[in-house]
């Protein structure tokens, strides 16, 4: 339906998670508008830097702090057709966790290799 | 050029906001074709008539409104984003049973599917925030 409204057009969006999941509202919205996203048939890609990667940790518990755990959405993108996620390895390593510490498959990225993803991409949004 | 433009952040705490103003309206100046300029995050309180900022001033949501009207602008607050903050349009406001509603002339509520929709048409989409 939306994609017939957008002219059959079909861009690769990017979105760039950076920071860490609760301190700020930026990972739960940026989340919104990547599911909206698979809504209007686009190529999308999430790609998890800096704090950004503590958005896919496994094993958050937010009651202590009355926040909603939206950890969860992000096993469900799966089901979007969102496949590709992609996480920093130097970020990763810099705080300690390894492929292992997160909730979702992954394809693991060098700094210069995530460089080229966002080159590739027409549309990066940055959260 | 057709472009888009995002803005991320509240107006007087961040310069995002003035930056996108000042980059929308340079662009139209230019002959460039604003597809849309979209409000997101914080940036959603760009659009509420009921901000009095000091009369030495720039007035941020004033500076926009008359913009839209020059250029038929279209100005879009993402409406999730603007409901958990207590944003609202006449509409919503009844909806959701509120005595009051705050949006700015030129600008109007709707979905994040704009933001997508401005991706995808837009030649650029410029976005402005931290």
């Amino acid at each position: 339906m939306s994609e017939e409204m957008q002219g059959g057009i079909i861009k690769k969006f990017l979105y760039v998670n950076r920071r860490a999941p609760y301190g700020t509202i930026y990972a739960l919205e940026s989340l919104e508008v990547v599911l909206i996203s698979a809504a209007f048939e686009q190529d999308v890609s999430l790609a998890f830097i800096d704090d950004g990667v503590y958005e896919i940790v496994k094993g958050q518990d937010t009651k202590g702090s009355e926040m909603k755990n939206f950890s969860p959405t992000y096993r469900a993108l799966e089901g979007y057709d969102i496949e590709k996620l992609y996480v920093e390895k130097e970020s990763l390593a810099e705080r300690g966790l390894t492929e292992a510490d997160l909730l979702v498959p992954v394809k693991v990225l060098s700094r210069g290799e995530m460089a080229d993803l966002m080159e590739s991409n027409d549309v990066v949004l940055s959260f | 050029m057709k472009l888009a433009v995002l803005v991320n952040e509240g107006p007087y705490t961040h310069q995002a906001s003035d930056s996108a103003y000042l980059f929308t309206k340079a662009a139209l100046e230019k002959g460039h074709e604003i597809f849309r300029v979209f409000f997101y995050h914080d940036g959603v309180y760009n659009g509420t008539r009921l901000m009095v900022p000091p009369q030495d001033d720039r007035h941020i949501q004033k500076r926009w409104s008359e913009l839209a009207e020059k250029h038929k602008l279209d100005l879009v607050v993402c409406i999730a984003a603007a409901q958990r903050r207590g944003m609202l349009d006449e509409n919503e406001a009844k909806r959701q049973g509120k005595d009051a509603n705050n949006i700015a002339p030129g600008f109007r509520i709707s979905g994040l599917g704009q933001l997508i929709e401005a991706g995808i048409q837009a030649e650029r989409l410029v976005a402005f925030g931290d």
